[in-house]
């Protein structure tokens, strides 16, 4: 789970719509549960936005709360006998379940990878659970599968257990992918969304908006100059080159990494941004969007920064280290278009800012829910 | 990019605002029209760029936003049927009528989509011909020629599975009525590129001649802006009032001669209800009366429904220019794209909603802040 810290809880008012429902639900008693606003779930409550955060803080965190879950990293971090782990989860949906550059199974394998691999973990065991709907082809299972199977080899992790159900026809969508997964920190290391420090460095390790943009032309059949693929990768190999560097370093420069998935690089510096009590200062210039992608998001009205990657890590780095890891990732095949993008500062706490490439300044806030094309 | 990077160019941009401040010697009021030029001056952060005194007021061309709430809720009853398959414009979805917005409605089971071309529409009445096909065809002039095409696709092809639910504003008589207004403050506009690209700029001769007003057609990539920043500080400065074209590698004067055709053969001009403004003359497209077949409204006979819009709500001074987002006690605060109170948050084109994307609201949340340590730092 992640979710903004700078999310601010909002008060319903009388003047709101009608979906603020402004009375505690009775089941509750006097239990202080806080009051969620939409009386049904919306596509926007998926979208890693603000109405993510939102069911988060008001629905799952409630339940659950406990110090480990409470740091809201992308993956929990748990002592047992000495070991320390990193211990993951998360589900697959997408439409559709093959796509240029990669397929679901592929995601699921990498996506689970890589929240192992942002605490600087070693990713070693996964499990899946299918959910299939009644109809899909025998064929495109086995796909699936296979490109797991080699999504697992390559990221050097195994499969070691799974479950199966089925579900009548309309009630899925052709399959739904969970997996979990565990991994070791082997380093005396603590890389976490809360320890971003005045004057660090933040890099991105290429081409943003690559994963969201293919899978958006290839579901609504828009046709772009140039094909664009999908950048779904395990990036456990890179994490490990830059830590490397912080072997001979001495302590570690890698204060805080994450895979900017949903919600785009934006969310995810503003997750940091908030948790860590800073500000960030981005320069547009240097941050690298593809032509083709640019082009696609200014037909649509999207902006790439919140756009979604899958094989993408933000790190945010020690300012005197930032250039040896900076050189490191550029020498890795999964870090070769890297660029530091801009630093961290004392001013405006919580907030992310970015120096335009015509001059002028803009904040960079949470996205709100689904970014939605516009009209002209 | 080509035909991007090339108008974001920020040497070429300190160039240019050096030349508005050589010329201007006194204080401006611009509007620029379009929420599309609304929303690249709040993301490329221009209006920060530009010499003190030349202040960017907000104008009414965001069509999500001008759309009448009763509208909305029309819209929202013919998607709830059953037998229809309700087609829109992605930002629509989350514009909320009386009850909810699509996306609720959607989450309520109904058959909500969203299209790029309202010839989408078409394709899905081929294969769904036991379902009601409706597209909520709203625009400025820009989407016209789309929606009405649409609509004569339809007849010539005989299908009989498809309306539209037609809401349609055009630019000429809002900038005529907020001319007309007492309290106006705008000295020169900057024109609106898209629907010019259109419509040509011939129909905005008079306004400028009547209103002795300068306006600049002006496109939407930062150095567009700034440059028709400066053409029409210099004819504020030169005492001119002509209409000036900005955005030539796009337009002409006389626009899309077949599109303006093709638009006039299937809508004629009729009055139209402007949320936050009112009632303008003569200010909107509606269907002939030969498209009758296809109008939506008349086919689903949606009743009137009555509709109330928030009292501390100033999006309608806003579309006019008279007041600023961070001018309403609201923004930010009570008002959000997630509560919007009123047309300016309903749609990212709309001024609010600019400012509150670019995160200008946690700006004036930290100058509060500063404000109130400031306030209590002289109390004490």
């Amino acid at each position: 789970m992640s979710q903004s810290a700078t999310e601010k809880s909002k008060q319903p008012d009388a003047s709101s719509q009608d979906q603020a429902s402004s009375v505690p639900s009775p089941l509750f008693g006097s239990c202080p549960l806080p009051i969620f606003e939409h009386k049904q779930i919306v596509l926007g409550h998926g979208s890693g936005g603000k109405l993510t955060a939102d069911l988060i803080d008001k629905i799952f965190l409630p339940a659950f709360s406990n110090p480990v879950l409470d740091r809201l990293d992308d993956q929990a971090v748990v002592q047992v006998n000495g070991a320390r782990l990193a211990f993951t989860t998360d589900s697959f949906v997408v439409t559709p379940i093959f796509f240029p550059g990669g397929d679901i199974g592929r995601l699921a394998i990498n996506g689970t990878v890589n929240d192992l691999a942002m605490s600087g973990a070693r990713p070693l065991y996964l499990a899946a659970a299918f959910i299939l709907e009644e109809g899909l082809l025998s064929e495109e299972l086995q796909r699936v599968v296979a490109s797991m199977r080699d999504a697992a080899q390559r990221a050097g992790v195994q499969l070691v257990t799974g479950d199966t159900k089925v579900v009548n026809r309309g009630k899925g969508d052709k399959v739904f992918i969970t997996t979990t997964g565990v991994g070791v920190i082997d380093r005396p290391i603590e890389i976490s969304a809360s320890r971003a420090r005045i004057g660090d460095k933040i890099i991105v390790s290429g081409y943003v908006g690559d994963h969201g943009i293919a899978i958006m032309s290839q579901r609504e059949n828009l046709e772009f100059e140039g094909a664009i693929e999908s950048d779904c990768a395990a990036l456990n190999s890179l994490v490990n080159a830059m830590l490397e560097v912080s072997d001979i370093h001495g302590e570690c420069p890698v204060h805080a990494m994450r895979d900017p998935t949903r919600g785009g690089v934006a969310t995810t510096l503003n997750e940091i941004a908030g948790r860590s009590g800073v500000g960030m200062l981005l320069s547009e210039e240097s941050i690298p969007v593809r032509e083709t992608v640019l082009g696609a998001c200014e037909l649509l009205g999207l902006d790439p920064l919140y756009v979604a990657n899958e094989g993408k890590l933000v790190a945010v780095v020690a300012a005197d280290a930032a250039d040896a890891v900076w050189q490191r990732m550029r020498r890795h095949p999964l870090g070769a278009e890297s660029s530091i993008i801009g630093e961290v500062v004392k001013e405006h706490p919580g907030m992310v800012r970015m120096k335009t490439a015509v001059g002028g300044t803009r904040i960079l806030d949470v996205m709100f829910g689904e970014q939605l094309p516009r009209i002209c | 990019m080509k035909y991007l990077d090339e108008y974001r160019d920020g040497r070429v941009a300190a160039k240019i605002v050096e030349e508005i401040r050589k010329a201007q010697t006194k204080p401006w009021v611009i509007m620029e029209v379009c929420g599309g030029q609304t929303h690249s001056i709040v993301k490329h952060g221009i209006d920060e760029l530009l010499p003190q005194g030349i202040e960017l007021v907000h104008g009414p061309g965001c069509p999500v936003c001008v759309t009448p709430l009763e509208m909305i809720d029309k819209a929202h009853a013919i998607a709830r049927r059953p037998d229809v398959i309700f087609c829109s414009f992605g930002d629509m979805l989350r514009v909320p009528g009386s009850d909810g917005d699509l996306f609720t409605i959607k989450s309520q089971g109904s058959d909500v989509r969203i299209v790029y071309s309202p010839l989408d529409c078409a394709k899905i009445a081929r294969a769904n011909p036991d379902k009601q096909v409706v597209f909520f065809a709203i625009g400025f002039e820009t989407t016209a020629p789309a929606n009405a095409m649409l609509a004569h696709t339809a007849k010539r092809q005989g299908l009989n599975n498809v309306s539209v639910l037609v809401s349609h504003v055009l630019v000429p008589p809002a900038i005529a009525a907020i001319l007309s207004s007492p309290d106006n403050r705008v000295q020169a506009f900057l024109g609106p590129g898209h629907v010019c690209a259109v419509m040509g700029y011939g129909e905005y001769e008079p306004l400028s001649q009547q209103f002795h007003v300068p306006i600049v057609i002006t496109g939407f990539e930062p150095l567009d802006l700034l440059q028709g920043i400066l053409m029409a500080v210099r004819q504020l400065e030169s005492g001119r009032a002509e209409v000036e074209n900005q955005y030539s590698r796009v337009l002409n004067r006389d626009g899309n001669r077949s599109a303006q055709a093709l638009v006039f053969s299937v809508f004629e001009v009729g009055d139209r209800n402007w949320r936050g403004i009112g009632t303008i003359p003569g200010s909107g497209y509606r269907l002939r009366p030969e498209y009758a077949a296809y109008d939506a409204e008349r086919l689903f006979n949606v009743t009137q429904i009555a509709t109330r819009e928030s009292e501390i709500c100033i999006s309608g001074e806003i579309l006019k220019g008279n007041k600023k987002p961070h001018d309403c006690p609201a923004f930010g605060k009570q008002c959000d794209p997630q509560h919007p109170l009123g047309a300016t948050m309903v749609s990212a084109e709309g001024a609010c909603a600019a400012y509150y994307a670019y995160g200008r609201h946690l700006e004036r949340a930290a100058n509060d802040t500063k404000l109130t340590r400031i306030a209590s730092a002289g109390a004490a």
